[in-house]
Parts: C-alpha cells; structure tokens; sequence
C-alpha cells in the first residue's frame, strides 16, 4: 500500500498547481476582495456611528445647558418683573394717594373759599339788614356807609365760625 | 454541526455500500484465504469505479519512461474521485465568489465558503506568518479546501479518497516543501537561506550541523504526508473491519453492532476529514512562517 504511482502523482501536481491557479484569480482573490471590503465597511460604519454618538452627545450637553440656561433667564426675568411690578404698584400707589390728598386739599380749600364767601356774603347780608331794620327803628336814615363801617367793625369782632 | 439528517443517511449508505463491497469480496476470495488482505484491497486505487449494480472500467494509457522512471498516467479511481473533488471546489468557490462580490451582505454558499477562508486567513496564515504571508494565502485556501474536498469524498457512498492514496499526499507534501523553502528565500534573500542552514553554529561543526539542517527541511514535508495518509486510510480500514467481522463471524448477528460502530466512525471520519485537512494547511503555514521570521530577523541584526 505504500508503493508511488508516479503518474499519480503527475496527475495530483498538475491538478493542483491548475487549481491555484484558476482559484486564485476566480475565487480566492475576490472573496478575500470582499472580505475586506465588508471589514472596511464595517470599519468605517463603526466610526461613522461612534463619531454620530460623538456629535449626538455633544449636543444633548448643549441642549441641556441651553435648557438650564433659560431656566435661570426665565427665573431671572420673573424675579425683575415681580420687582418691577412692586415697584411700579409703590409708585402708583403713592401717585394715587399725593392725587388723593391734592385733590382733598384743593376740595378743602374750595370749601374753605366758598364757605368765606358765603360768609362775607352773609355777612353783607346781615349788615345790611341790621341797618335797614336799625334805620327802620331809628325811622330815620342814617348814612349808608358810616353805620355800615360800624356794622362791619362789630362783625369783625365777632368770632370767625 | 456538521451531523444532520442527511449525513446520517448518507453514512447508512456508505455503510450498505461497503457491505455490499464486502461481501463481493468475500465471494471473490477463498474459503481459506486471508479476509483482511481482500479488505484492504478496496482501499487501494484500482482501474474501474464502481457504483449501484455493476463496475466501469477507467481508460488505460500506455506507460511512458523518463530517466529510468516507468509513468503510468492512466485515469484511476483516485486521479477521477481528485478531479471530481477539483470540479466540487471550482463550482462551489467561483459561486461564492460571484455571490459575495454581488452582496456585502453573504449568504448560502458564499457565507460558508467565506467562514472557512476568514478562518485560514485569520487563524491560521496571519498569526503564523504575519502580514507578509498573506501573499501566499491562495496557496493555503486551495490547499485547505482541496485536502477537504477529497477527504470529504470518502465518505460518500461508492466514493474514495484520494488523500487515503500515499501519492497524492506525497504529491501535496512535495509542493509544501517547495513553497516552505520558496517563502524562507523570498523572505530573506537566498545567502541567508544558506546561511540558516549552518545553524549558526562554528565552521568546524558545520559537517555536522548542514546534514541535520538538511534533513529537518525534509521530515517536516514527509510527516504531512504520512499523517494525512494514515489518517485517511486508517479511518477507512476501521470501517470495512467493521463490517468484516460479519463476516469473519458468518453470523448476521454481528451486523447491527457493526453496522452502529462503523455508523459512530463515518461521525468520527466527517470530523477527521476536517481536522486533518487544517492540519495540514495549519503546520504548512506554520513551517513557512518559521522560514519568513527566521529571514526577518536577520533583516532586524
């Protein structure tokens, strides 16, 4: 059983070095060519992916601070405007209550203006009633105006209410 | 894995074959005659194949000699079951290759082929050879799967391996001693070679030093061959003593015991056809790996 059939081996060497050869170029070379082409597909997918999560990262951070950032403004914003508006509701509340007092003032010194004319006017009144109820008594006529400056002198003594 | 439905039948058949084989034998042989010689006689190569209800007869040429050596280059059974192999393999590759140069996606045939040649390239050339043996990678692949092909042919009913055949594995072993000193040269020039050859060793010790060199060159090669001879043929000799011993026994009592020894070995033989056909791919890459490092390092002093 050990004996070599040459021819055997011619036929094994020919068979083989043909089928290197034929495989080499139709076979071998391009499933090696598409091994690597897949490899470095998926060499560059991988990075690709790693350099999306890289970037999605990134802006999740940004987003984030972005988002506490408006936070603080907004916060920032209604604390002013709170202030602002204590504020705005001291001054309207001292304007109305100075508009308050002015008005009450000025209502008083209308009244006061009013109350003195109507007791001048009063007082013209009486006097002259007085003179002509004392001219009647006297049934004579006193001049007008010396007993006037004597009625006018008593009212003034008289006191102001 | 590789055990389904299908190899099972397949191996009920091989098993039916070789009874069949078998008793043809002993039909054939005397009473008194030795039962394990005729045996062994269907392993060997013959001029006829045969197949379910008869036997063809294979075309003889007439020998030719050339320097003294006779060459017989007949179509036997083993250069037809070699060359169907070669057929199986250019078939099946060239498909996977269209398929996975179509697709980044690999499917069916291009994604098994593609596993083995990713192991081979992977496993077995880079980390033995480095990135400069890739270059010899077509070399490994073929040899690889043709080693695979023709084991694999064994085990089909009617079928034979070509790599149970001391000379085709002469043949490959022959072929790996010339690639192994061919990458050794390529890689570190042919001086270096030489050189390599003296072990390093001091002028004087050199008469001793080159024979042992020499000879380790070629006890590398020759274990190969051996082994996967052996390995082939040994697994085939379990398989028809098997079923001898039916009828060594001449009782048909014996037959589903052997019949479910010789089913567990043709398991073990689908196994075996794999294994061997990566040794011999692993340790040829490992050898010219030794040869390219060796060259690489004189490079590096």
């Amino acid at each position: 059983m050990l004996e070599i059939n040459p021819g055997l081996v011619v036929w094994t060497t020919v068979t083989f070095v043909l089928l290197v050869i034929v495989l080499k170029k139709f076979a071998w070379k391009p499933i090696l060519d598409a091994l690597e082409q897949r490899e470095e597909h998926i060499r560059v997918s991988i990075e690709r992916a790693e350099h999306a999560k890289g970037e999605a990262e990134r802006l999740l951070e940004q987003h984030r601070q972005q988002l506490a950032s408006a936070e603080t403004d907004a916060q920032k914003i209604i604390k002013e405007s709170r202030e602002l508006a204590q504020k705005l509701k001291a001054e309207m509340e001292e304007t109305a209550k100075k508009q308050a007092h002015a008005i009450v003032s000025q209502a008083k010194a209308e009244i006061e203006r009013d109350k003195d004319a109507a007791l001048a006017q009063l007082r013209g009144e009486v006097a002259d009633l007085a003179i002509l109820a004392a001219g009647k008594i006297l049934n004579e006529s006193l001049d007008a105006n010396k007993h006037r400056k004597l009625v006018d002198d008593v009212l003034k003594s008289l006191p102001k209410n | 894995m590789f055990i389904n439905s299908d190899s099972l039948e397949t191996i009920q058949h091989s098993a039916a074959d070789t009874v069949q084989a078998v008793a043809q034998t002993a039909e054939h042989g005397e009473a008194g005659g030795n039962l394990f010689t005729e045996l062994l006689h269907h392993l060997k190569d013959s001029h006829e194949i045969e197949y379910p209800g008869g036997h063809l007869e294979l075309p003889h040429f007439p020998p030719f000699e050339i320097g003294g050596l006779t060459i017989d280059l007949s179509i036997t059974k083993h250069v037809l079951f070699m060359w169907l192999a070669a057929a199986i393999l250019l078939l099946v590759t060239i498909k996977a290759a269209k398929k996975n140069s179509k697709s980044l996606i690999p499917k069916g045939i291009g994604n098994l082929i593609e596993v083995f040649v990713q192991f081979i390239r992977d496993e077995v050339a880079l980390p033995n050879m480095g990135k400069g043996g890739l270059r010899y990678l077509p070399y490994l692949l073929t040899t690889f799967f043709f080693i695979l092909a023709m084991n694999l042919l064994g085990l089909i009913p009617y079928g034979a391996s070509a790599t149970g055949n001391i000379s085709v594995t002469l043949s490959l072993a022959v072929i790996a001693f010339i690639m192994i000193q061919l990458s050794a040269i390529k890689a570190g020039g042919f001086g270096n070679y030489l050189k390599h050859l003296t072990g390093g060793v001091h002028p004087m010790l050199w008469p001793i030093m080159i024979p042992i060199e020499v000879l380790g060159l070629f006890t590398k090669p020759f274990a190969l061959c051996i082994r996967l001879y052996a390995n082939m043929t040994g697994g085939h000799i379990v398989i028809v003593s098997m079923i001898g011993l039916i009828f060594l026994f001449k009782s048909y009592l014996i037959a589903p015991a052997s019949v479910g020894f010789v089913a567990a070995i043709n398991m073990l033989e689908l196994f075996v056809a794999f294994l061997q056909a990566y040794i011999f791919t692993m340790l040829t890459s490992l050898f010219m790996g030794l040869g390219i490092k060796a060259a690489e390092e004189h490079h590096h002093h």
